[in-house]
């Protein structure tokens, strides 16, 4: 761990965004894990309620209270309801006009059928994680928030909610809290973004649609697009020839190895096109690189093994 | 194990379902177009094909409406198409103004509605929204009755769930009209909401401010004479899932994480009193050789066939790497079939090059349309 620091982990708050199914969780736990061990309180943040992190810590649940993972490094799983709870009680002060409310059969209807009220107060929720003034009592102070992010489509319009909110409420107390949440999201200083892509024609395309959404649309800070799961050199151009023709033996034994190296030979050359059409299409952001773990599930280790290996 | 033909045989409607990033849309153009490679006449809509699959099915303009792909292109391909491929693309926005149009009493309704500010935020980007306006659309599809099937590409959700539970949303969503009850109350409405309103009222102004809780009023009062019409058309979609002619295929990774929600969709449908068809994993690794000898063994055997001893060493930690994925695939398909209690469970591999034309989905047609022991010959 002697590398330079990257900076922008160094900020407050990151979102980790991107397509469904490319590793957004397991990137947020690397970046989360790396952050840790550069002695950075730092706090993992589940929105999808899909509970990777807990899997990958072979905790029961991590649910909506902040549970340590290990030295440095926490988690939570923002449930729309627990934060509309907290929220309101924020506003209210008091719990029993709270519960007032909670029970009446307009505000149930209310906060079930407004258009992302959920998406705003869990974004609320996770600026309330991010203050060093935490607003809950005995609230611990992070050094860094680290956001999973909704897949992409919902992801720019999650980060969308609270300007959304803050254009039609206009004047009152909304208001103020949704441009809050919308000046915390566009501070570059603080707040940045990072979008976790795969080698693959679909995730690249929505990548470069979503890294421009995100600078020129929300006006985030994009600080970095991440080329997971590229397999390894293991094979040059050249060896193509000799390992098909391993896989044409007749040993089953050659023909297996044949095949497999072929098979990863050619895979290997499709990523490299798509990461060229990434660094084409991407040219106001870096992009990193990170490896295919040739592991049946992705554990903790794995994790760090990445965190690690971001540059 | 039957193939999607046998799966599909007598059915009107097929709804691919899964998470994000499985395949779910290749495997939807696949499925309809070996469909029509058996001589029927197919739709497929989609919510976000990959440019090059649609440019490679000659569909630059894919729309709203359904657009018949060129024979000839497919017959350039090596498919014959028996029956007629079509195929369009949801636009979720201009399918909910489409809907509002349809329900709104009169051109004031309609037009009240769409220029509502919220609506116009919210009608392409409400959660849900999506979901529920490729059901629209399917039931209108069906209910013109030009295809002898439609597969439907659901929304890229995070959760496959979403899907279900959209008509029930939107239905709460408008019935939202409530609020109209309570900012307004007079006469006899002042009378039902009682009391107690008065202070929810108060206490609501405080959090949201006047003036959201009034424009919020207002977008649900838009909507307050389309509300009959928006419940029975829910319901009518409604019932056309549970129909006896719908069926859904549950397109999944072999990963530990979508299996487990293969299975957890799975116990919904069927909770739900839908059809369940089968499970399409894709992408998985078939065992090359069972069992991998240890790595130095190998080195050994490979060496002569690799003519050098440091390609057998990287074909051998590879052959061991594949295996160790490959292990891991069937277990997770193992336990996929052992929940799914016998249901079909199709394995399609994963093939050497990503899928984005005809000739790919053809490819995996080799899979999806024969039975478990042709694809296992194919595979290994």
């Amino acid at each position: 761990m002697n590398r330079p620091v990257t900076n922008f982990l160094d900020k407050r708050l990151i979102f980790v965004t991107g397509k469904g199914g490319v590793g957004k969780s397991t990137v947020s736990v690397a970046l989360g894990i790396r952050a840790a061990l550069e002695g950075k309180r730092t706090i993992i943040c589940e929105v999808a309620a899909s509970e990777n992190t807990s899997r990958m810590f072979r905790q029961e649940e991590v649910g909506f209270r902040e549970v340590e993972l290990a030295n440095d490094l926490w988690a939570i799983s923002i449930d729309p309801d627990d934060s509309m709870r907290e929220y309101v009680l924020l506003q209210l002060k008091v719990k029993a006009m709270r519960d007032l409310l909670f029970r009446s059969r307009l505000f149930t209807y209310l906060a079930d059928a407004t258009p992302g009220l959920n998406e705003l107060v869990t974004i609320g929720k996770i600026w309330e994680l991010a203050q060093l003034d935490r607003k809950i009592k005995h609230g611990r102070k992070y050094d860094l928030v680290i956001v999973d992010s909704p897949a992409t489509g919902h992801g720019v319009s999650f980060l969308r909610t609270p300007r959304v909110f803050a254009n039609i409420a206009k004047v009152g107390p909304m208001y103020n809290q949704a441009r809050e949440l919308d000046e915390l999201i566009t501070d570059h200083e603080q707040t940045g973004a990072v979008v976790v892509c795969l080698p693959e024609e679909m995730p690249v395309n929505e990548t470069v649609k979503l890294e421009s959404d995100l600078r020129e649309d929300i006006e985030v800070a994009v600080d970095r697009v991440i080329m997971n799961a590229m397999y390894p050199e293991r094979f040059a151009r050249s060896e193509r020839p000799a390992l098909e023709s391993m896989a044409d033996s007749e040993d089953e034994v050659v023909r297996a190895a044949g095949r497999a190296g072929v098979s990863e030979s050619r895979r290997r050359e499709a990523q490299e096109e798509q990461l060229e059409r990434l660094t084409r299409s991407i040219a106001s952001t870096p992009i990193s690189t990170l490896p295919f773990l040739f592991e049946p599930e992705l554990s903790l280790e794995a994790a760090r093994i990445l965190g690690e290996a971001i540059d | 194990m039957p193939s999607i033909e046998e799966i599909l045989e007598g059915r009107r409607i097929c709804i691919c379902a899964g998470s994000g990033g499985v395949g779910k849309t290749t495997t939807s153009a696949a499925i309809a177009l070996g469909m029509v490679e058996q001589g029927l006449r197919v739709c497929v809509l989609t919510i976000d094909p990959a440019k090059r699959l649609a440019d490679s099915l000659g569909l630059e303009e894919l729309g709203n409406e359904a657009a018949m792909v060129d024979p000839e292109l497919l017959r350039e391909n090596g498919v014959e198409p028996r029956g007629e491929l079509w195929a369009m693309m949801l636009d979720a926005k201009q399918t909910f103004d489409e809907l509002v149009a349809r329900h709104a009493e009169d051109e004031q309704a309609r037009e009240r509605v769409l220029e509502n500010q919220i609506y116009q935020q919210i009608s392409s980007a409400l959660a849900g929204s999506q979901e529920y306006m490729a059901m629209e659309k399917l039931f209108e599809l069906h209910s013109e009755g030009r295809y002898d099937l439609l597969v439907l590409d659901t929304p890229p959700s995070r959760n496959a769930l979403d899907f279900l539970d959209a008509p029930e949303r939107l239905t709460q969503f408008i019935e939202g009209r409530s609020l109209q009850l309570f900012i307004k109350p007079t006469g006899l409405a002042a009378r039902v909401a009682g009391r107690g309103a008065g202070v929810v009222l108060a206490i609501l102004k405080r959090i949201l401010g006047f003036d959201l809780l009034a424009d919020l009023s207002e977008f649900f009062n838009a909507f307050s004479g389309m509300i009959e019409g928006f419940q029975d058309r829910a319901q009518r979609v409604n019932s056309l899932l549970r129909d006896g002619e719908t069926t859904f295929v549950i397109v999944c990774g072999p990963q530990a994480e979508p299996i487990e929600e293969a299975v957890f969709f799975h116990s919904k449908l069927i909770e739900a009193g839908m059809s369940f068809g089968g499970a399409i994993v894709n992408r998985v690794r078939y065992s090359l050789l069972d069992p991998v000898p240890p790595e130095k063994e190998l080195v050994e055997k490979l060496e002569a066939a690799a003519r050098s001893r440091d390609l057998a060493g990287r074909a051998a930690e590879n052959l061991v790497e594949y295996g160790l994925l490959a292990e891991r695939d069937e277990d997770n398909i193992e336990r996929l079939r052992s929940q799914l209690s016998g249901e079909p469970v199709i394995r399609v591999p994963y093939l050497d090059t990503d899928v984005h034309d005809i000739e790919g989905l053809a490819e995996i047609n080799r899979f999806l349309f024969a039975d478990e022991r042709t694809r296992v010959d194919r595979a290994t």
